[in-house]
């Protein structure tokens, strides 16, 4: 069995009090409980503050922690003869036990009147996954690869850590931060009480084109000036290829020039809509002709971008 | 290997007020008081058994560990998950708004 540093984890004194330990913990949940943290990696501090607590604010889990000694953490370690007997007696190797899931069998164990009797039905419990993927998966819909490590209770209802490996279907139609569900893909339950369920957090990962907002998208159109002014037809990329786009005359930088229904699908019915947002590109070198052409341009037109400016000055 | 199917936790699906309980660990006390402190609304307050959208068991799996990891009684319940729906919102408001806005003003 490998050793873990629940005080080290909490970062208090071996003789830290009750008290203390609490107001450790409270510190450590505001800043890593995944609820309210946006601290990255704070889902797996807090399981581990999580763990550490359970077994240290528990006067008879402690003091069974602190018969194992003090060792590094990760060090492999053997507990005193006769140490196991507070897990309800039995022989079972400590091999390929993990000492968390062994604390929270701690007051099962001395629930349990012998076998078969006294059993309570346990749920098994629920986990969260962030699943990444790209807009064009979420578009077409999707496979994830999942991998959990989960405790699975032997015939003596010790917990072993059994890898599970599976695919989900994402259904098409999915947007950042929607969750699904997986049912009994969770951890297993307990005499009869009902397997926990997996609960997928969707994360699009950023589009070099487009950026998505609920079931809409928007994406940058860069246009000329003389095709800002005199219109055109352009083509845009979408996620179902490239379509078309009337630009009508007299466009301006800023504008949202929409193309129903080419958004993301929804789950329910319809798609989302893209809209391509109008940008006035000037070119960086322009060209002795070119810079001809402009000058006359400026020279003729009667345009005034800045008209407001002015009247507000004469008020 | 079998493809297991996902469920949407969204606006279209329903769960039971028992459904809720058991897919939450809040007992039905417990959820009826985030119900009364305004937490959660079933779709029809009226109705004789309470139904809710789906994506309601987000906030009520929330409330359950808040109540569990940081001890907090119902008002306290109430209070975080109420100011973390805001917070939330307000994410989404700023991914929107961000959306919207060009990327780069000049393509190289």
């Amino acid at each position: 069995m490998k050793y873990k540093d629940y005080y080290g984890v909490m970062g208090v004194d071996r003789k830290a009090s009750a008290e203390e330990i609490k107001n450790a913990y409270r510190k450590l949940a505001r800043k890593y409980h995944p609820d309210v943290s946006k601290e990255p990696g704070a889902e797996e501090k807090f399981k581990e503050v999580g763990e550490a607590y359970e077994t240290l604010k528990d006067p008879d889990k402690r003091a069974a922690y602190d018969r194992l000694g003090s060792h590094q953490p990760g060090q492999d370690f053997r507990p005193p003869p006769g140490w196991e007997k507070q897990f309800g007696g039995g022989q079972f190797s400590f091999d390929d036990l993990d000492l968390g899931d062994l604390f929270s069998q701690f007051s099962r164990g001395r629930r349990r009147a012998g076998p078969g009797g006294g059993k309570i039905r346990v749920p098994g419990e629920d986990y969260e996954v962030t699943a990444h993927i790209s807009l064009e998966d979420a578009y077409r819909g999707t496979e994830v690869d999942l991998e959990l490590e989960v405790p699975e209770h032997d015939e003596q209802g010790f917990p072993h850590r059994v890898r599970r490996a599976f695919k989900a279907r994402i259904p098409k139609g999915a947007t950042d931060g929607q969750r699904l569900r997986l049912p009994g893909k969770g951890g297993k339950g307990l005499n009869g009480g009902r397997d926990g369920d997996l609960y997928l957090n969707i994360a699009l990962h950023p589009h070099r084109l487009f950026r998505a907002s609920g079931h809409d998208l928007y994406l940058d159109l860069p246009l000329a000036p003389w095709e800002a002014v005199l219109g055109t037809s352009v083509q845009v990329p979408t996620l179902a290829g490239t379509v078309s786009l009337k630009v009508p005359p007299g466009t301006h930088a800023g504008q949202r020039l929409r193309l129903a229904s080419r958004g993301l699908p929804k789950p329910h019915a319809g798609e989302g809509d893209l809209f391509a947002i109008v940008q006035i590109a000037v070119p960086t070198a322009a060209s002795g002709r070119e810079r001809a052409l402009f000058k006359e341009l400026a020279e003729a037109s009667t345009f005034n971008p800045r008209g407001h400016f002015e009247r507000e000055a004469a008020k | 290997m079998k493809i297991e199917q996902a469920t949407w936790l969204h606006e279209h699906y329903e769960f039971s007020l028992a459904e809720l309980c058991e897919l939450s660990g809040l007992s039905e006390t417990e959820l009826r008081e985030l119900v009364d402190y305004g937490v959660l609304a079933p779709i029809e307050p009226d109705a004789r058994d309470w139904s809710f959208r789906a994506d309601r068991l987000v906030v009520a799996r929330s409330a359950r560990r808040l109540r569990k990891d940081f001890d907090l009684d119902p008002h306290g319940v109430a209070l975080v998950v109420t100011l973390l729906e805001r917070v939330r919102d307000l994410e989404t408001e700023l991914r929107d708004l961000r959306a919207k806005l060009p990327r780069r003003q000049q393509p190289s």
